[in-house]
């Protein structure tokens, strides 16, 4: 029989890498299997990455990581044909230490983070496929991978093969996907001068903004659009679940042609040279969709599990804090010598009791409520500028005048008894 | 037998741009990668061993620190160990150089464990010279044998090889003694998927670092920059080829449009006409 671990950890995301890094820093005995060429070679993301859970794992990982720019400024766009509704909040204390998130590339983000474990022990393999988790008697005693000779054996398997698992598929744990309950994002990173962005998006060198946009930029489906600015790209996506890509008979790609060509984008984005096109499924069935997290000799971590929050656009601190929790089971089962599903089930019990279950908790229902009525995005959005516009154009009618008008045409094109459900709708989904 | 294969880290040049401006390579924009050559180097040294059932693999490569990934990578495909030579004082050689002190660092091998063939790849994709070999084999005082495409006998016991050498049109079967040093294409053997053992094997290997001190006799005016009497007068990237003509329609219309093409230009088809 081949060598055996204490760990075989499958997926070197920020979950995967997460569990691999606590679990060798611990004194355990670590593979890390990464079907990529090198870790982050095939991972996506939007590109924020929250400081707290990193720096948990990294104390000031900023003085060494790869990172683009620390955010100092989130805009929110409500966006119709030819005007956005905007709010946003700029505070410059984010651009100093501790700060509040950063702007990263994965490839290079995710290869250090990677490199960080390796440091601490674990020994990572890439270009690698784990086909299946090995079972004897009902405990998951390994994995087989693509590779001749390629059975290896450990005490726990940890999941972290992203969103669509197929080893948890395998296991029992996942089913597949209903098209509401996952989203495809496609973005590109576009090249632009440091510069450029600067002036574009009002920033000094080491500072970063990022944009979120509603409405328009899904052609009022359930979904964003974003903007974020690097050192010097700019990474700009959007998204949608497929249930309403199927609906709305809408090409993933024709939506981000169409945003990027949006009047109120172009202006940022003009004279960029695309340098990457980047597609990714996004888990967002949230608090119902979170699968069977362990079993006997296995746990699922991150997408895998499919911990994110689409709502807040968290996901890869939601993927390091479940590595790290699956990494302090992992060490305690391993002190009890007790790798059963009872054992493991610890994992479960600090996933729901951590911020991580309770945030996909308090919006279990958000998207089911955003989708099944379309006139958030595709009602409320344009009226929401039809107001703002009305409002801030001054034609010499008096304000109050221009309030009651606002008020009126809100009622009489949605109805009172509709626009107050509408609203008590809402509130109930995000409470 | 002992084998021993040099290897060099490279730019992926399949991706790397070159700045139009100062028409130097962008190294950033592109991965080091173990030299593909060189890959096949590595595995037919393994084909080799497994062939004889026995034998040592040793990998040898000069470059600076993060040079240690090639030679992993190098474990990876099976071979035993490896070393590299890292120094300030290698920095910046040409071939002459750079065959000079591989060609010390394998003396110094060879002390250890008598060597009994060497394998180069052709030649570096980003140099594209292919002088490195046949120069250490002229140090080493060793018969080069450049250009093989099949390694068709090894005959330990009467010290001889056989090999295959790729020739402009045909191939070339040769018996040299051993040692010798071989160079390779790529149609020699295609790269195995490593099994798991090797990976796990490459994944904890620390290769051997050996700064210039650990060589023995060695001629500093002949390392690095120092001993390299190559000067690159210029590099740019040749412009694209302009003009041309593209035939639409489907096939028949575009074979009665190129007949028509070739009609009119005879002279493209009789040799020497324009002479």
């Amino acid at each position: 029989m081949s060598e055996k671990f204490d760990v075989i950890v499958v997926g070197a995301g920020p979950a995967g890498t997460s569990c691999a890094y606590t679990c060798a820093k611990n004194g355990l005995k670590v593979l890390q299997i990464e079907r990529g060429e090198y870790p982050g070679s095939k991972n996506v993301m939007g590109g924020v990455l929250y400081r707290k859970q990193m720096e948990e794992i990294i104390p000031e990982f900023w003085k060494e990581a790869p990172l683009e720019r620390p955010v100092i400024e989130q805009r929110f766009w409500m966006m119709d044909k030819e005007s956005a509704v905007s709010f946003g909040y700029k505070g410059l204390e984010w651009g100093k230490e501790p700060y509040n998130n950063f702007t990263v590339l994965r490839a290079p983000f995710d290869q250090w983070f990677a490199k960080k474990g390796v440091e601490q022990g674990v020994l990572l393999i890439n270009e690698t496929v784990v086909l299946e988790c090995l079972t004897e008697n009902g405990k998951v005693v390994g994995v087989r991978t693509d590779r001749p000779d390629g059975d290896i054996y450990a005490d726990v398997v940890v999941l972290a093969d992203g969103v669509n698992s197929l080893l948890a598929k395998q296991l029992g744990y996942h089913k597949e996907f209903r098209p509401d309950e996952v989203a495809l994002t496609v973005m590109e990173v576009i090249n632009l001068s440091k510069d450029k962005i600067n002036d574009r998006f009002n920033l000094e060198d080491n500072q970063g903004c990022t944009i979120e946009i509603f409405g328009d930029s899904t052609k009022g489906n359930l979904g964003t659009a974003f903007i974020y600015t690097n050192k010097d790209s700019i990474n700009i996506g959007v998204g949608t679940t497929l249930s309403s890509m199927i609906k709305a008979k809408l090409k993933p790609y024709d939506l981000l042609d169409y945003l990027k060509t949006h009047p109120m984008v172009r202006p940022l984005i003009e004279g960029g040279e695309s340098a990457e096109y980047l597609a990714h499924l996004i888990p967002e069935g949230g608090y119902h969709s979170v699968p069977k997290v362990a079993g006997n000799g296995v746990l699922l971590a991150g997408d895998a599990a499919q911990l994110v929050n689409a709502i807040h656009r968290e996901g890869s601190n939601m993927a390091m804090a479940s590595g790290t929790m699956a990494a302090e089971t992992i060490i305690a089962a391993k002190e009890r010598g007790d790798f059963s599903e009872t054992s493991l089930n610890q994992y479960r019990e600090k996933l729901y009791q951590s911020f991580i279950i309770k945030d996909l908790e308090k919006y279990k229902d958000a998207a089911h409520t955003f989708e099944q009525y379309p006139q958030y995005f595709k009602e409320y959005v344009p009226m929401l500028n039809r107001a703002a516009n009305k409002f801030f154009t001054v034609d010499g009618t008096p304000k109050k005048d221009k309030q009651k008008e606002i008020m009126k045409s809100f009622t009489s094109e949605r109805g009172t008894f509709r626009l107050l459900q509408d609203m008590y709708r809402a509130w109930k989904a995000v409470k | 037998m002992h084998i021993v294969v040099c290897v060099k880290q490279v730019p992926d040049t399949k991706i790397i741009k070159i700045n139009p401006k100062t028409n130097t390579l962008d190294r950033r924009s592109a991965p080091a990668i173990l030299n593909p050559y060189d890959a096949h180097a590595v595995q037919e040294a393994v084909k080799i061993k497994k062939v004889l059932g026995k034998g040592t693999i040793s990998v040898l490569s000069m470059g600076p620190p993060q040079a240690v990934a090639v030679i992993k990578k190098s474990i990876e495909i099976g071979a035993d160990r490896g070393l590299l030579i890292s120094d300030r004082a290698f920095a910046g050689a040409d071939t002459l150089a750079t065959s000079y002190a591989l060609s010390k660092a394998l003396e110094r091998i060879s002390k250890d464990m008598p060597v009994d063939l060497v394998i180069c790849g052709k030649h570096a994709i980003d140099g594209d010279t292919g002088q490195v070999g046949p120069g250490i084999a002229r140090r080493l005082d060793i018969p080069p044998v450049t250009n093989v495409i099949e390694v068709s006998e090894v005959n330990e016991s009467e010290k001889r090889i056989l090999i295959k050498r790729k020739i402009t049109n045909g191939y070339e079967l040769i018996q040299a003694q051993i040692p010798c040093l071989l160079t390779v294409e790529k149609e020699i053997n295609s790269i195995e998927y490593s099994p798991m053992p090797n990976m796990i094997k490459a994944a904890r290997y620390e290769p051997v670092i050996w700064s210039v001190n650990d060589l023995e006799g060695v001629d500093r005016t002949q390392l690095g920059l120092k001993g390299s009497p190559t000067i690159v007068g210029k590099m740019f990237t040749p412009p694209k080829p302009e003009g041309g003509k593209r035939l639409e329609g489907n096939a028949d219309e575009q074979i009665q449009q190129l007949m028509e093409l070739l009609n009119d230009k005879k002279e493209l088809l009789q040799p020497n006409s324009n002479k």
